[in-house]
């Protein structure tokens, strides 16, 4: 993109294409050098989605990939359960007002899409086999909040759903 | 240059010494190797000892010594870093004055033994040795991220990162700046810039480098000839202070010295009559 503007005004622009392999091979670096910082990230996400989705903690998968020209964390996120939609279901929401408020809030950053909302999505199907998927982000940097505007949130099939699924098959 | 008090009657006089105030021990680092941190370590040396004030350059890189050259020492260095850390001798008979001012001193490295014979703690005790007697204390540290590099940073209070506008230095210097950790503020020398390759977008500018290290900017160096002209002479360029390059260590010495002075910065150089051709047909200057 930047390159394709460099070429539009007449400049040869390797340095314009320097800086972008740059600025991604940092944020690998970045990555690889704060596995701990992953760890967090991927408690993190748990604890947000588990607001909504009971999810299978031992089966989390946090990737981060090289896209052409973006970093992208892809999550896959097993879904236990889901809490039955009507009710004020939420696992945290119920204790605490102001603590529910908050973790709408999160929610809705990591699902910014109206009509895909995590329960309904859950809604359509119930099953083990869902995941979460969460991908493109931006930056090494970003928590779920700051990633919102390139959070996509998508529904993915599991290849094999484990010996979990059995578990899975009666919500609570 | 009133101050030409020599350090080696020091031991003599036994006089009260005044309130002891540290100098300060600066680490000038890099990561990747042939940036030109010594090149950079013995121009802001010169730069800051013509300010008058006390200057030591402590060479870090055993093994591969090279500031005695720059600054046209090689012949004068009698006792090196190791042997005083070994007690072989005394850091007043390693100590080699310069040339180019009474206040400026070498403590040259041990070019036949390796970095990992220093032991850290040792080192420490050295710099701060040397900081009782000195305002600066200058220390080139060698490439690379192993003991050598731990040794030199070991007894430094403040460090700068030297990094020349390429992909390699830059990715470097931002391992390096995460491995000097919380304990600095390291701040940026961007050297060997070469402003007619930026204004064609042919190099990394300054702002492109500092986009991705966000670090405070002590001042740019341009690529120039008269670098390599006063390296092979063995005097530093910033002996000449009508030279813009020269000049520009002297900003950046005077910046480290606190003083509010702009960050030196080459101009980008006008464009040759070629480039304006081609800048009529359709080029745009960025």
């Amino acid at each position: 993109m930047i390159e394709f503007l460099r070429r539009l005004f007449g400049q040869s622009g390797s340095s314009a294409t320097a800086k972008e392999r740059l600025r991604l091979v940092l944020m690998t670096d970045h990555l690889e050098l704060a596995p701990e910082m992953i760890e967090k990230l991927k408690a993190d996400l748990v604890d947000v989605i588990s607001r909504h989705v009971e999810v299978d903690r031992d089966r989390i998968e946090v990737n981060f990939e090289r896209q052409d020209s973006v970093l992208a964390l892809l999550a896959n996120i097993p879904i236990v359960s889901v809490n039955r939609p009507g009710g004020n279901g939420s696992h945290s929401g119920e204790s605490n007002g102001s603590h529910s408020a908050e973790s709408n809030g999160s929610a809705q950053a990591l699902a910014p899409s109206p009509t895909e909302s995590p329960a309904q999505a859950a809604a359509e199907a119930p099953a083990a086999e869902d995941a979460v998927a969460v991908g493109p982000a931006a930056s090494k940097k970003k928590t779920a909040g700051d990633a919102a505007p390139h959070v996509r949130k998508r529904r993915r099939r599991k290849k094999n759903a484990g010996p979990n699924a059995a578990a899975a098959a009666t919500p609570t | 240059m009133q101050q030409t008090q020599a350090v080696e009657h020091e031991a003599g006089t036994a006089a009260p010494a005044p309130a002891p105030r540290l100098g300060r021990a600066i680490v000038l680092t890099s990561g990747k190797g042939g940036v030109g941190k010594t090149t950079t370590t013995a121009n802001l040396g010169t730069a800051l000892a013509s300010r008058g004030v006390k200057v030591v350059l402590v060479d870090a890189d055993i093994g591969l010594r090279n500031l005695d050259i720059l600054l046209g020492l090689e012949s004068r260095v009698k006792h090196h870093l190791l042997d005083v850390l070994e007690e072989r001798a005394s850091l007043d008979d390693a100590l080699v004055p310069s040339k180019y001012g009474d206040t400026l001193f070498l403590l040259a490295a041990a070019q036949s033994r390796e970095k990992d014979d220093v032991e850290t703690e040792k080192m420490k005790a050295l710099i701060a040795g040397l900081r009782e007697r000195f305002d600066y204390v200058l220390i080139d540290c060698p490439a690379g991220i192993e003991l050598g590099f731990k040794n030199a940073v070991a007894g430094a209070d403040e460090a700068i990162v030297v990094c020349t506008p390429e992909v390699s230095a830059v990715r470097d210097v931002d391992r390096v700046v995460g491995l000097l950790g919380n304990r600095f503020r390291p701040q940026l020398v961007i050297n060997r810039l070469r402003p007619a390759l930026v204004r064609k977008g042919k190099m990394l500018s300054v702002d492109d480098v500092n986009a991705i290290l966000r670090l405070p900017l002590l001042g740019v160096i341009a690529d120039e000839p008269d670098i390599i002209v006063t390296t092979n002479r063995g005097e530093p360029l910033a002996l000449r202070r009508e030279n813009p390059t020269g000049a520009a260590y002297h900003a950046i010495a005077a910046r480290i010295a606190g003083e509010d002075v702009p960050v030196p910065m080459p101009p980008l150089s006008k464009p040759s009559f070629l480039e304006r051709m081609s800048s009529l047909f359709g080029g745009k200057r960025a």
